[in-house]
């Protein structure tokens, strides 16, 4: 067999077996991040802290985004549903694409790019400056006081900012398709609540973000814990959990769509 | 094992990727003195500290702590252990989302009931102890290099371990602060009886300080004994690596091709260079 094909075979396996080796090594983090959570005393003002961090402070750009994204769909829609004369389903329309799809996806894709990304880089650098080694030899475990407030508080934060996003995207739908485009305020509001199921719509999109915030907080604290520590390492880690995470956002809401809404 | 020492290590190796930073290093540290691990940069001294803290596990051998087989303890135990050690980092390695107060604070709430006021009156004896008690209220971004070195001393020191490991105390330290850690590390090994070791490439002050010393190059422990001993160290390596010299069993010129091939003529003084 010729060296090149040789090479590059021996580079696929080698690439293929780094690839699970980080798997294992990440499962292996999200374990012992989930079951050592510190005392409530210690860890609830950790979580807290970090649900502000994470939470509060991505409410500006998810509130902004929500609003934009409510009005275009009230702008995109009346011109489409006026075809058909059925501009009163305007409300209908916009509150079940939120709630169901835009919201959660596009919460997260935020989220990774807001909050994953500043957790990647802040835990890195914590790795860089050696504060989780300090942290290890003062007989603390990283996993427990680091890591694990993290992780849950992305977890909580997510559907709370995607239920925040949905609202904010109806009102704002409201503003451009009754105040502007001079939709019935009774029909919009009407047709929404008759045809969107607490169980069917709101639930099914809020474990969507759910499944979102976990993932994408997970990919983001263990890229920051497994990075390289240097500053060419921590950016290129950054940059992973962007893509990671919004690749995986939307791999797994094909995935979710399917099986919730599929006739299967 | 005898009380006299309190870190053993016992043919040790270590390899990190397909590089062998240890090959059988054994190593007795004793009780209650100040003993410095030399070595030139990247001789695996870091790695030394680490492997005692069980931050590493080695290959083969065993690294003993008070007796105890840090690498085959369990991860309890060794929370446990690292609770009677201190260690201070080349950087300092502060919580920067931390003031002084807090980051000396932070092992004690950790690992203590103690209440906040007897907190408090234990931080501030530590600051005091390094100098540092007007600056409890400062962030570690505010701190100089040789400060934020004190503050993490302070902090090494909260709960009062009998081992402390000072991993490149003198690096990067202007003459002032590297005076005041040279007198810190003395003065916390007489007073508090801790032991001490000492990881350094800065000869002068290691040796000025040190009650024992040792230099490790090339995976191999090369040369050990008191100060004066060392310094009249029979090996040609251990007497460049003293006293600093260019040339020697360690070349200045790193394996290159012939010279020759490379500028296409014969370099004069080219031979002499190479011996």
């Amino acid at each position: 067999m010729p060296d090149y094909l040789t090479n590059r075979i021996a580079r696929l396996g080698r690439g293929t077996m780094e690839a699970v080796a980080s798997l294992g090594r990440s499962a292996g983090f999200l374990w012992g991040s989930l079951v050592g959570v510190p005392r409530p005393s210690v860890g609830l003002p950790l979580m807290v802290r970090q649900i502000y961090n994470i939470g509060v402070l991505s409410l500006a750009i998810v509130v902004v985004s929500g609003l934009f994204i409510g009005m275009v769909l009230a702008l995109q829609g009346y011109y489409i549903l006026s075809d058909f004369g059925s501009e009163s389903a305007i409300g209908q329309m916009i509150a079940l694409t939120l709630l169901r799809e835009l919201g959660p996806v596009v919460t997260a894709l935020l989220f990774a790019g807001r909050a994953g990304s500043a957790l990647t880089a802040e835990i890195g650098l914590m790795k860089a400056t050696e504060q989780l080694s300090s942290m290890e030899m003062m007989g603390v475990d990283p996993l427990r006081r680091v890591i694990a407030p993290r992780l849950w508080a992305g977890f909580i934060s997510m559907p709370v900012l995607a239920l925040i996003f949905s609202v904010v995207g109806i009102w704002g739908g409201m503003l451009v398709g009754v105040q502007w485009l001079g939709v019935f305020e009774g029909s919009y509001w009407g047709n929404m609540q008759s045809s969107v199921t607490f169980f069917d719509d709101v639930v099914n999109g809020l474990i969507k973000s759910l499944v979102f915030g976990f993932v994408c907080t997970w990919i983001a604290v263990y890229q920051g814990y497994d990075c390289v520590p240097t500053s060419a390492g921590i950016s290129s880690a950054t940059t992973r959990t962007v893509v990671f995470s919004s690749l995986a956002v939307l791999g797994l809401d094909f995935v979710l769509t399917a099986v919730m809404f599929g006739s299967f | 094992m005898s009380d006299r020492s309190c870190i053993i290590l016992d043919d040790v190796v270590f390899t990190r990727g397909h590089r062998r930073i240890f090959d059988g290093v054994s190593l007795t540290i004793p009780r209650g003195r100040i003993t410095a691990i030399m070595g030139p940069s990247g001789s695996g001294k870091t790695t030394l500290l680490r492997l005692v803290g069980g931050q590493l596990k080695p290959d083969s051998g065993r690294v003993l702590v008070d007796g105890e087989d840090v690498s085959r303890l369990r991860r309890k135990d060794l929370y446990q252990l690292r609770e009677r050690m201190g260690m201070l980092f080349q950087s300092g390695a502060l919580f920067t989302d931390l003031s002084v107060f807090e980051n000396v604070a932070f092992p004690l709430r950790v690992h203590t009931p103690l209440p906040d006021d007897m907190i408090r009156d234990i931080v501030l004896m530590k600051l005091e102890a390094v100098g540092l008690r007007g600056a409890r209220d400062l962030m570690p971004a505010e701190l100089s290099g040789g400060m934020t070195r004190r503050v993490a001393l302070a902090r090494a020191i909260a709960l009062d371990p009998e081992l402390i490991m000072y991993d490149e105390p003198f690096a990067g330290q202007d003459p002032i602060a590297m005076g005041v850690v040279v007198k810190l590390i003395r003065e916390l090994n007489t007073t508090m009886g801790l032991t001490s070791v000492l990881v350094s490439h800065d000869v002068p002050e290691s040796l000025s300080i040190a009650h024992y010393a040792c230099i490790i190059a090339d995976g191999k422990l090369i040369g050990e004994g008191t100060p004066e001993q060392l310094k009249a160290h029979p090996s040609p390596r251990v007497q460049q690596f003293l006293n600093g010299q260019p040339d020697g069993p360690v070349p200045f010129h790193y394996p290159a091709p012939d010279a020759a091939a490379d500028w296409g003529c014969v370099v004069p003084g080219e031979e002499d260079s190479r011996a």
